[in-house]
């Protein structure tokens, strides 16, 4: 992996110079973790792409090289020269465009209105501008009358127009922000051709994916970054997926493995049929059926965005499920609320703590109470017991080791992981029976990472049902008894976490896997066979 | 703790601070010497019955304030404090000079029949919001003005109103429903409600800190989705946080009603429901807060006849309103990030390096 590392001091004195260096970027949030020492650089005329997890700072590393947030330490030089971006019209002055993943298109105006507000300066709003369009149109790969309204436009000509918007106003280096993953196949493949057409007429590209197989089919190289920092610099011609993965997802990382099983045969947490619909009838959960036992911990597998946080949330009483059954411990809980289902023993680690979690402007105590505010230690009655909140506040600073000067201290002041073990500690109280934990580890420092999943062992080893969703595939594999791989709102198939490998999963997450009779994931695949 | 308190001191003294030299300045420009201003507007309070009806204007202010405050707790604009209020007071009078009851009842029965016409008002706009997504700024605005049109045609003298003297007002009520007040002879009466007042506000900040209504209802304003993952149902914050709202609401006009006028006039006061929005403000939600804020109000408001007397224009008191409630709100976002900041400085230095990311590269 050395030989692959790009390091800014010896690339500058190579005669290209790059269309974008970032060196030693370095960006704290309180509580979270974002950047620290990241180096990138980009060539003129290439897709780089930035790879990582959600969460692993791909993003907070775009918004800083876009001007949206100034970094704390580290420089930014486009084509050479040193800049310093105080806002987004900063870095498009200088070239630089973004194309988010969340599409920024008035429906009610014209692909000329949407593409000219805001840049009215630049070519007017009239005959000089539609022309100007017409003449990006081509490089974009979009043929339509410019004054076609939005609205009436695909997924996929939305985004050209997003691209266009982008090179209207002269950009030559492109963000695209996960484009792919509002597409279907053929648009991506549609979406590849562009780029590689733009890219021979001398535009740069910083590609934003996760998606490991997309990566590899259009980057001239790819940074993967990993827990805020960047991992190295690889080409997608000599690197292998199994290599990306382990780049990734950190396969030296401590192990989570938990081999003595302690499942038993006691049914906690029943699903059946589970349906979720969006407003307009596409099913987002389709008839899910699960089990998870007393002493047992079923892994979900997938790729963001298949219904994992859809399912949590379903079975948590936050959505309102379409049809199906939720039983906990033999009891109907598919007609109960949020606080009727906690109540009856589940325990919620939310897949982001800071919106769903805590009240970040509370002191520790008080966040001890959300989600029990009906139970000892922390209510009595109708009213609460703030002797009891605190009392047991501490008790959880101490198990569960939060770093904190104190329980007054407002929950933003703590870091990542500490915010995460009080979460933790606060859904192991009052004696759950099952635990829901969605990315437990996410955004987390290596050493709390490793606290979180002894207490979840443990809690496993005292007979706790958990239910675990986690984009760490090493963590699933080691922390599972069994493991559910999802993809499109359906369980596509079921993996023996004692045989199966992080590529193996991988592959499943993106419909490639092959699965035998019994639905069980067959595990002789090589590395690279994730292409089909 | 220590530092809590400084800190929740700073913010309002800057507040004052910074206003007090808005006003100066607004003063000065329109010619007039600021301490001399200050200096009459004090005196004032000694003068005649200025200093009870300083108490008295508070006590409203404090029951507006309150049911503005509630809303606020949870992100909600009550802007229909208003309407309520009129509705409420209304109701009340038609329903009090109706009736005939044993003292102590015929009040009790007032004061109730105020909070359900109010909380009655502020349903609408509830049911709105949670079924059909509509904001309660738009539909309050307008049960306003319709409750300003409804009241406008029940004390016409073909429905509920009766000329006395030259002025229409409802019927009065029997001395049995009238609440005597503390009187202070030439200084004036202090209305029998200003107990209300005191009570609500003591009801409101045990709710607000120590209940489990008051913890979701605060959770529901500082983080929606935490909330929902906590367990509280947000709708039915929204409605029954709106209907407190109202019936809160619906208690300002009573201190003057039951305590002076006896009847709803055409006289009625109005802006109330404004003022309580202000106030609420100020006070930063607390109910020690909000006690202040109404009594800085009421001192404006009462002591500002005196300023025509040094030649000010006496609007300049609403303008030094309008400058201390955006003061307030200035120096309380600034106190809270610093503060914020301040906190997670400490922690860092407390834990070592525990915020730094882990930076395990190759």
């Amino acid at each position: 992996m050395t030989d692959t590392d790009v390091d800014p001091a010896t690339t500058s004195d190579t005669p290209a110079v790059p269309a974008v260096a970032l060196a030693g970027i370095t960006k704290r949030f309180p509580g979270v973790v974002a950047n620290s020492d990241v180096h990138l650089s980009v060539r003129v005329g290439e897709v780089h792409a930035l790879c990582g997890e959600n969460g692993a700072g791909k993003s907070t590393l775009m918004k800083i090289l876009y001007g949206m947030q100034p970094p704390d330490e580290g420089t930014i030089e486009v084509d050479g020269k040193q800049v310093r971006f105080k806002s987004p019209s900063d870095a498009i002055r200088a070239g630089i465009g973004m194309v988010h993943q969340h599409f920024m298109l008035a429906d009610n105006l014209t692909v000329l209105e949407n593409v000219v507000l805001g840049a009215e300066g630049m070519y007017g709003i009239g005959k000089r501008a539609r022309a100007r369009i017409r003449d990006l149109a081509g490089a974009v790969g979009l043929d339509l009358d410019p004054s076609t309204l939005v609205e009436r436009l695909g997924v996929a000509d939305r985004q050209r127009v997003e691209i266009l918007k982008v090179l209207y106003r002269g950009a030559k280096i492109v963000i695209l922000d996960e484009p792919t993953a509002v597409l279907v196949p053929q648009e991506v493949d549609e979406l590849f051709d562009t780029l590689r057409t733009m890219r021979a007429d001398g535009y740069t590209f910083l590609f934003i994916s996760h998606k490991l197989d997309e990566v590899r089919a259009i980057a001239d190289s790819i940074t993967v970054i990993r827990r805020g920092t960047t991992v190295g610099t690889v080409d997608p011609k000599t690197v292998t997926s199994r290599q990306l993965a382990e780049m990734m997802v950190g396969s030296e990382l401590p192990s989570p493995e938990t081999r003595t099983s302690t499942v038993t045969d006691k049914e906690i947490l029943r699903v059946d049929g589970l349906t979720l619909r969006t407003p307009d009838g596409r099913p987002l959960l389709d008839s899910l059926d699960l089990v998870v036992h007393s002493g047992e911990v079923l892994g979900i597998a997938g790729v963001e965005g298949n219904g994992q946080t859809e399912l949590v949330e379903t079975i948590m009483g936050i959505r309102k499920a379409a049809g199906g059954k939720v039983l906990l411990d033999g009891r109907d809980l598919t007609k109960a609320g949020t606080l009727a289902r906690r109540e009856a023993g589940i325990g919620y680690i939310p897949e982001d703590r800071t919106r769903h979690g805590l009240l970040l402007t509370q002191p520790l105590w008080a966040n001890r109470i959300l989600g029990y505010q009906t139970r000892r230690p922390t209510s009595r009655g109708a009213f609460l017991d703030v002797a009891g909140a605190r009392k047991d506040t501490r008790r959880i600073v101490e198990e569960f080791d939060v770093r904190t000067p104190g329980i007054e201290v407002a929950a933003a002041s703590l870091s990542g992981g500490n915010q995460q073990k009080l979460v933790i500690g606060r859904e192991l109280s009052g004696e759950p029976v099952l635990l829901i934990a969605s990315h437990p580890t996410r955004g987390v420092d290596v050493g709390a990472q490793a606290a979180i999943w002894d207490h979840i062992r443990n809690a496993r080893a005292a007979g706790l049902a958990v239910l675990l969703v986690s984009a760490d595939l090493d963590e699933l594999i080691g922390l599972s008894d069994s493991i559910k791989v999802m993809l499109r709102g359906k369980f596509v198939a079921d993996a023996e976490p004692s045989s199966v490998t992080p590529e193996d999963l991988g592959c499943a997450m993106t419909g490639a896997g092959v699965v035998d009779d019994s639905g069980l994931l067959v595990t002789d695949q090589t590395a690279d066979g994730g292409t089909p | 703790m220590n530092a809590r308190l400084r800190s929740s001191l700073l913010a309002p003294a800057l507040a004052i601070l910074f206003s007090a030299l808005l006003c100066a300045v607004a003063l000065l420009a329109s010619g007039a010497n600021p301490g001399s201003a200050l200096k009459v507007m004090i005196g004032q309070v000694g003068e005649g019955q200025v200093a009870v009806d300083i108490v008295n204007s508070t006590a409203i202010y404090i029951l507006a304030a309150l049911a503005a405050a509630i809303g606020f707790q949870m992100n909600l604009l009550n802007i229909g404090i208003e309407g309520q209020y009129r509705v409420g007071a209304l109701v009340a009078a038609i329903v009090g000079g109706a009736l005939a009851l044993p003292p102590m009842l015929h009040w009790l029965v007032i004061i109730l029949v105020a909070a359900v016409a109010g909380a009655a008002w502020a349903t609408l706009p509830a049911i709105l919001k949670v079924t059909r997504g509509v904001h309660e700024v738009l539909s309050t605005i307008m049960m306003n003005a319709i409750a300003f049109g409804l009241a406008a045609y029940l004390i016409r003298r073909d429905n509920f109103g009766i000329l006395i003297g030259n002025n229409v007002s409802t019927k009065p009520i029997p001395e049995s429903g009238q609440v005597p007040g503390i009187d202070l002879g030439d200084r004036g009466t202090i209305f029998g409600l200003v107990f209300l007042s005191v009570v609500a506000a003591a009801v409101y900040g045990v709710v607000m800190n120590r209940t489990r209504f008051g913890f979701e209802l605060k959770a529901s304003g500082l983080s929606p989705t935490a909330a929902a993952a906590g367990g509280v149902n947000a709708k039915r914050m929204i409605v029954v946080s709106l209907l407190v709202s109202g019936a809160i609401a619906g208690l300002v006009g009573l201190p003057e009603i039951l305590g002076r006028d006896h009847a709803y006039t055409l006289n009625f006061a109005t802006g109330y429901g404004f003022a309580g929005i202000g106030i609420a403000l100020l006070g930063r939600n607390h109910p020690v807060g909000i006690a202040f804020g109404s009594l800085l109000w009421a001192f404006l408001d009462k002591s500002k006849v005196a300023l025509d007397n040094v030649g000010v224009p006496r609007e300049i008191a609403t303008i030094m309103q309008g400058a201390i409630v955006l003061s307030v709100v200035v120096s309380y976002e600034i106190v809270k990030r610093v503060e914020l900041a301040a906190e997670q400085r400490k922690v860092g230095q407390a834990m070592g390096t525990a915020t730094e990311p882990a930076g395990s590269s190759s």
